[in-house]
């Protein structure tokens, strides 16, 4: 059924503590909008629970990224566009960029944004993996004050995360401490633009003396949120790469993923392509290793 | 500012489309797609999925690639709008449109505005696209008719055309 727009409201307070006041006197009455890739389409098959919304697209500090010596700050309204227009996103963190240019065509590009992803709360969300390896942190704003959560911390169950009824996602940091490690970002869907993945990849590793110094895996479609593979990742670090090593992280994945049988895909195609997404990391990282 | 009315009212709305200065009256949560289609008779712009999958309702935003379905009209305030109309005047235009009748990069017609304000979009940006930037320049453009190679030969033609000139 086609929503009626004469029975939503929509304000443009234009700054963010207004924008916070209206949060906090009327709680989980009224749903921010930015750039309502997510939003409109719920509002259109007339299936959005909220009949008020505030904009919050025009608001400069959230569509704002501020690069410091230790982190990047990006504003939660910034856009795929933005992030891949941003050098710093592009060298130090590719899996973040490239997230970007998976999602949706240009024009979802131009409109979609990494806090609505965030808080969209998809598990197929593309982007978000990348954000588990790169130890992203959000900040929390609200009239009470600012809080500031580990990304890993934030969704708490399929569609559930850690934001309060009053709070807004104000920015997402990004630790500048990457750069060094060989990235490897993977997508298998029907098609590589407007297609929500069957399973995404994000991975971050080192070498060291032949060994795995640190490694960081994160899959999306695999759970009920996206998903940091934390015993895969022990079982790998301090080995050497090799054939045994591979069949035993492809059964740890395994083990750790609860995939599901959905529209796109089947929770045993699932697994089985979450582990050779990660068996083809290693391989890939052994042979970066071998050039170093 | 309270919730509890149930409904919203609506606002005037001032913007720019085409280059004209336009005021509508409108339910702020009304998509552009329709403001543009009804209010202003610019039926150039069409209504594929509803849902921002197909885009055949592309506009351009202050210069950005937008799904107008996807627009409240709330959110175009003060905006400058470009629809397949507005470009007649654009200097892409006519080799773009030549290089579509040219190549076939038409069939039934639905999908070809939103694919040529893509295709302007990308040629503002790289005016001598390689095959890959095409493809992923028009990736958010669906079409049923032609299998997308003449569509993708088009926009290549397109470039040569206005490099040649």
């Amino acid at each position: 059924m086609r929503a009626d727009p004469a029975e939503y409201r929509l304000v443009s307070p234009g700054k963010l503590q207004a924008v916070l006041s209206l949060l906090a006197g009327e709680p989980a009455q009224w749903l921010p909008i930015a750039g309502g890739t997510d939003v409109m389409v719920l509002y259109s098959a007339g299936k959005l629970p909220n009949r008020n919304l505030i904009n919050i697209w025009n608001i400069p500090e959230l569509r704002q990224i501020d690069v410091f010596p230790d982190r990047i700050r990006i504003g939660a309204a910034c856009t795929y566009t933005a992030l891949r227009g941003n050098d710093i996103v592009s060298r130090e963190f590719p899996l973040l960029a490239t997230a970007a240019a998976w999602t949706g065509g240009i024009a979802n590009q131009n409109r979609g944004t990494l806090g609505g992803n965030i808080a969209n709360a998809s598990p197929a969300a593309d982007s978000l993996p990348a954000l588990l390896v790169y130890d992203a942190e959000v900040t929390l704003i609200s009239v009470r004050g600012e809080r500031r959560l580990p990304y890993r911390h934030f969704h708490s169950g399929y569609k559930q995360t850690a934001l309060a009824a009053d709070e807004l996602i104000r920015d997402i940091s990004l630790p500048r401490r990457f750069a060094g490690y060989f990235s490897h970002a993977r997508k298998v869907g029907a098609r590589n633009a407007q297609a929500i993945s069957k399973v995404c990849l994000a991975a971050l590793g080192q070498i060291a003396n032949g060994t795995i110094r640190d490694v960081r895996l994160a899959l999306g479609s695999v759970a009920p949120v996206p998903l940091r593979l934390n015993e895969t990742e022990q079982v790998l670090t301090g080995k050497k790469i090799g054939s045994s090593l591979i069949e035993t992280a492809r059964k740890s994945v395994v083990k750790e993923i609860q995939p599901i049988d959905d529209i796109r895909s089947t929770a045993r195609y699932r697994a089985a392509v979450a582990g050779n997404l990660v068996a083809e990391f290693l391989e890939k990282l052994a042979a970066a290793g071998m050039n170093a | 500012m309270s919730p509890s009315q149930r409904n919203g009212a609506k606002c005037e709305v001032l913007f720019t489309v085409n280059g004209h200065t336009k005021q509508v009256l409108a339910y702020p949560m009304e998509r552009l797609l329709d403001v543009l289609r009804n209010e202003l008779g610019l039926t150039g712009t069409k209504e594929g999925c509803g849902e921002g999958e197909c885009g055949s309702c592309s506009v351009l935003l202050d210069g950005m690639l937008v799904n107008s379905c996807l627009v409240p009209i709330g959110q175009a305030k003060g905006a400058s709008i470009v629809t397949i109309e507005g470009l007649s005047t654009h200097a892409l235009m006519n080799p773009v449109r030549e290089a579509f009748l040219e190549c076939g990069g038409a069939q039934c017609g639905i999908c070809t505005p939103g694919m040529i304000l893509a295709a302007v979009h990308l040629l503002e940006k790289k005016p001598e696209p390689a095959l890959a930037d095409i493809r992923e320049g028009l990736a958010g453009n669906l079409c049923r008719c032609t299998g997308y190679m003449q569509i993708f030969e088009a926009v290549a033609s397109a470039a040569r055309r206005r490099v040649a000139k």
